[in-house]
């Protein structure tokens, strides 16, 4: 009996860590910023290029920064949620226009239609590299603080947002 | 747009290569170590993708402001965590994986001697049983019993 059940319990266990493997997504690298402040940056904002802006302009708010790009096809997947929630007021929601033109960018929004309080324009990719940007579209959830508390990399799907990007927003605003 | 893309990288390689070899290696060794968060399974030095280069130029500004390797690297693993190194630290996190192997090895190690002695102590002919012994016997003749097996058996 021991014979079996030693070696079953060995392949069983091994079956047990493939399988969690399999359902792991290798392309999810944790953020390291999450739990930390978020970088500070200044740049123009995309419809007024004469103005610039600072994550600490956002102080005091809970608010999403997602990052976008008019090239980037899995943003259209996550726009009308963005849309979506903006008409509802649910938090602010301020976009990294990131590698970018200015009349692609401005082109794409008309036509998806435009959910950022403001968006601003990252050209060069600079400050994506400060918040770990690896793939776009990538969304931080940043609180009153300026703390970092959740990234969604990838697209933001209904199943993300209802599970954990809404509850950590009313968790964070009371 | 992919010509003027293709001068500029023509002109910026054209700079580094002029500059020192030295600093070169450095920079080459260090884009080695470290990972492209794209397609994983490549080093920056090696990948083509977009995020590659940006990071190369990264790592090449920062050499070039005077920052050590160690430096260069803390600023891509705050950003990135540990992952953008191909060799994982030593820490709390990283203990199974590094020590994992090792384990493995000593209780393959052991499991191995314990066989062996098991195997060492067992009688090593066991009897035939009844009915085989009858069969053998049928057809080669009486058989001598085990404890009278000493070569001289017929």
């Amino acid at each position: 009996m021991k014979r079996v059940l030693l070696p079953l319990g060995i392949f069983i266990l091994l079956v047990g860590f493939l399988a969690v493997g399999l359902k792991l997504d290798p392309r999810e690298v944790p953020s390291p910023l999450v739990g930390k402040p978020a970088p500070a940056f200044e740049l123009p904002v995309l419809h007024q290029p004469d103005k610039r802006f600072v994550p600490a302009d956002m102080r005091g708010k809970v608010w999403l920064l997602n990052v976008w790009a008019s090239w980037c096809a899995s943003c259209r997947d996550e726009h009308p949620l963005l849309v979506d929630l903006s008409k509802k007021g649910v938090l602010p929601i301020l976009g990294l226009n990131y590698k970018d033109r200015g009349e692609d960018a401005q082109r794409w929004l008309k036509q998806y239609g435009d959910p950022y309080q403001l968006s601003v324009v990252d050209a060069d990719g600079r400050i994506g590299i400060d918040y770990g940007v690896y793939g776009v579209p990538e969304t931080y959830l940043i609180d009153r603080e300026g703390v970092i508390r959740y990234k969604q990399i990838g697209p933001i799907t209904p199943a993300v947002l209802e599970r954990k990007i809404l509850p950590l927003v009313t968790s964070l605003n009371r | 747009m992919r010509a003027a893309l293709l001068m500029v990288l023509f002109l910026v390689s054209g700079f580094s290569f002029s500059e020192n070899p030295a600093t070169e290696n450095r920079i080459r060794s260090l884009e080695e170590k470290l990972r492209c968060l794209v397609c994983q399974n490549q080093t920056l030095a090696d990948s083509n993708a977009e995020l590659a280069g940006d990071l190369r130029r990264q790592v090449r500004e920062q050499v070039a402001a005077g920052r050590s390797d160690d430096e260069v690297v803390d600023y891509l693993v705050q950003r990135y965590g540990d992952f953008v190194l191909y060799d994982p630290p030593f820490k709390a996190r990283t203990l199974l994986l590094w020590i994992g192997p090792f384990v493995l090895l000593a209780a393959a190690a052991l499991v191995l001697v314990a066989t062996l002695r098991r195997r060492r102590r067992a009688p090593e002919d066991p009897m035939l049983a009844p009915d085989d012994k009858r069969l053998v016997e049928r057809v080669l003749g009486p058989v001598a019993a085990p404890g009278e097996r000493d070569g001289s058996a017929q």
